[in-house]
């Protein structure tokens, strides 16, 4: 047994994703809220089971989108009537139609950059370390297996007890996580 | 197949085509989480390359050589030594860059459009339809760069706030060809990337070496699989796909628009951004096709890319094949219904002018040799798509020189009429850019996982049900 202080929680091993949604579903009946669950592929359902999941992400989305267009537009704008007035063709300085093409790649990109980038900030990526990482059986995490943790900072754990549940889930293992 | 696969002959399963009779799986059966990760991770990870790897790579190489030759010649002589010139101003350089961009197509929409639309067979081929997506795109930007003439002030087509107090003119499809064509490589850049995150960890936890743990680390960005994190990805990834379909039509829409704005006879056709767009995916698959079949051989890939894969391909090739027929037809069509006589000469001399064969060949390629795809057996016979899919590839490249040049070689007057003759440079430009393609992706091949891992565990979960 290590030092509890130098404890991050545990972690609870399944071989099947539809053990550990069943698995984080007990958990979360059973009290615990600061929990994770890392897996090979994306699960239906199982970020909701670890609890209420609002995300940010569409509007992040829609603003970015919104900010390019419009960005896109002033600066044709700008361009075509008030810095640099050409007439082409007779045509209006402010020909719109004219512009729409730039104003949309210019959305796409946006929302795109906005899109990733804030998906990257609200995961808090990167993260180069984590205390998981120092599990070697986690390697698996990212092929075959399905992991279930359970922080020590939850208001509900506690080791003895807390590893005593974990194993009555039958996990293929229940695994330490050192800071 | 037994009563595991019956259980999910849902939509999804369906999708996944191992609930449907007759037609070759989507993922060959007997596949687990496992196996599918290391086999994979191993065409990455293995110590050393396959000997056909290494000739491959050393051939493309010498081609890529000859890129930078003749761009450094260029670079020290000026584009005098290719044979554009007044009338024909555009040729084997606008030609290269439209037939690579029309490459650059297939990635995005395998991704994106089949994504959009739940087509699960596109999990084995989007990775690296992606990655050929943006080599293309890379080749195809060398083009008009290297065109400028002096492609060192190539930054003057941005707008920025300059001492010359001037402005790019916003009004051209040339400019908005700038803002199209970048964006393109951007956000196909941002997809692959985001696609690859997950893998990257995959590898950074089976690597050996230190050096590859480190690196594959990095690109990995701690990622660990959290629940929380997949549902943002997906999120993400699924907003992706939503923008990058209408990016997709719009990047060779204002391509087609390049032509089809100006006057000149031949170009100025309104059909042109839907025609340019459905020649896009035509030759996009088509390349698709021509990179997939020999890499499924070499790498033993034959259970993860299947005949259902190869077929799904050859239909799309035949359905957008004969949108560009149809193309073909309504240019003939609004010449001679225009009563345009400069139109209807600029057909008469497609068909019977010094360039004829090039015409010819072209129907051919595109129009005749591609109808053999009606027949299922066809289709299911691997050397004759690869040999269809050359063909097509050689086709589209015969396509973009008949409209560039052709048109310009006969405008609207007789004393205006000249020759284009392709010099030794025009060659080595196009055929190096081909080198500089297969460079990068024979380095892709070496470097990153060719099939994306995750989604294939994703079918083992969706096709199957799990191993005990």
């Amino acid at each position: 047994m290590s030092h509890a202080g130098d404890l991050y929680g545990l972690l609870a091993e399944f071989e099947q994703p539809e053990e550990l949604l069943a698995a984080t579903q007990r958990a979360y009946e059973a009290g615990y809220r600061d929990m994770g669950a890392y897996t090979p592929i994306p699960i239906d359902g199982l970020a909701e089971s670890l609890g209420e999941v609002h995300s940010r992400l569409p509007w992040l989305t829609l603003l970015g989108g919104i900010i390019g267009g419009v960005s896109g537009y002033v600066m044709q704008y700008y361009a075509c009537v008030i810095s640099y007035p050409l007439n082409v063709g007779g045509r209006p300085h402010h020909s719109w139609p004219a512009f729409m093409p730039i104003v949309f790649e210019l959305t796409v990109l946006g929302a795109a950059l906005f899109s990733v980038l804030g998906m990257l900030a609200l995961n808090g990526l990167p993260t180069p370390y984590h205390p998981l990482f120092n599990v070697p059986e986690f390697k698996l995490a990212s092929r075959n297996r399905f992991f279930l943790s359970i922080q020590r900072r939850d208001p509900k754990f506690d080791i003895v007890a807390t590893r005593k549940f974990l194993d009555e889930l039958h996990p293929h293992g229940v695994h330490e996580v050192q800071l | 197949m037994s009563d595991s696969y019956e259980r999910d002959s849902d939509d999804r399963g369906a999708a996944a085509g191992l609930a449907e009779h007759g037609r070759p799986p989507v993922l060959e059966p007997g596949h687990t989480y496992a196996t599918v990760t290391d086999q994979i991770s191993s065409i990455v990870l293995a110590r050393r390359a396959p000997r056909s790897w290494l000739f491959g790579f050393a051939v493309s190489f010498v081609f890529f050589m000859i890129f930078l030759y003749a761009a450094g010649y260029l670079l020290a002589r000026g584009i005098g030594i290719w044979g554009n010139n007044i009338p024909v101003a555009w040729a084997f350089d606008i030609t290269n860059f439209v037939w690579w961009i029309g490459i650059g197509h297939a990635g995005t929409l395998i991704s994106a459009v089949l994504l959009l639309f739940r087509q699960a067979w596109r999990t084995s081929i989007n990775r690296f339809a992606e990655a050929m997506t943006l080599f293309a795109v890379a080749c195809a930007g060398m083009y008009p760069l290297l065109h400028l003439g002096r492609p060192w002030v190539f930054y003057w087509l941005l707008p920025y706030p300059n001492t010359m107090t001037l402005w790019p003119q916003f009004r051209s499809p040339l400019i908005w060809d700038v803002f199209a064509v970048s964006t393109y490589a951007l956000v196909s850049l941002i997809f692959w990337y985001v696609g690859l995150i997950p893998d990257m960890a995959t590898l950074r936890d089976r690597a050996k070496g230190t050096f590859a743990k480190i690196s594959y680390g990095i690109l990995a960005m701690g990622w660990r699989g959290s629940a929380r994190h997949w549902k943002r990805y997906e999120t993400a990834y699924l907003l992706l796909a939503g923008l990058a379909t209408p990016l997709v039509v719009s990047v060779h829409s204002i391509v087609g628009l390049d032509f089809a704005v100006s006057i000149v006879p031949g170009w100025h056709v309104t059909l042109f951004p839907p025609y340019f767009v459905a020649g896009a995916i035509f030759s996009g698959f088509a390349m698709v096709m021509t990179l997939a079949i020999p890499l499924r051989a070499v790498y033993g890939l034959q259970d993860f890319i299947t005949l259902r894969h190869l077929g799904n391909m050859a239909k799309v090739m035949l359905t957008t094949g004969l949108v560009v027929a149809y193309g073909y037809l309504m240019e003939i069509f609004f010449a001679w219904y225009s009563g345009n006589d400069f139109e209807w000469s600029l057909i008469v001399d497609r068909a019977l002018g010094a360039y004829a064969p090039v015409y010819w060949s072209l129907i051919v390629c595109n129009l005749l040799v591609p109808q053999v795809l009606w027949f299922r057996r066809a289709r299911r016979n691997v050397p004759l798509l690869f040999a269809v899919a050359f063909v097509v590839n050689v086709g589209m490249w015969l396509e973009r020189f008949v409209i560039i040049v052709i048109s310009l070689h006969h405008g609207y007057l007789p004393s205006a009429w000249g020759m284009y003759t392709p010099t030794v440079w025009d060659f080595a430009q196009f055929f190096g850019s081909i080198g500089l393609f297969l460079t990068l992706l024979f380095l892709f091949i070496r470097l990153l996982p060719v099939i994306s891992i995750f989604e294939l565990r994703e079918l083992v979960h969706e096709t199957s049900a799990p191993p005990a």
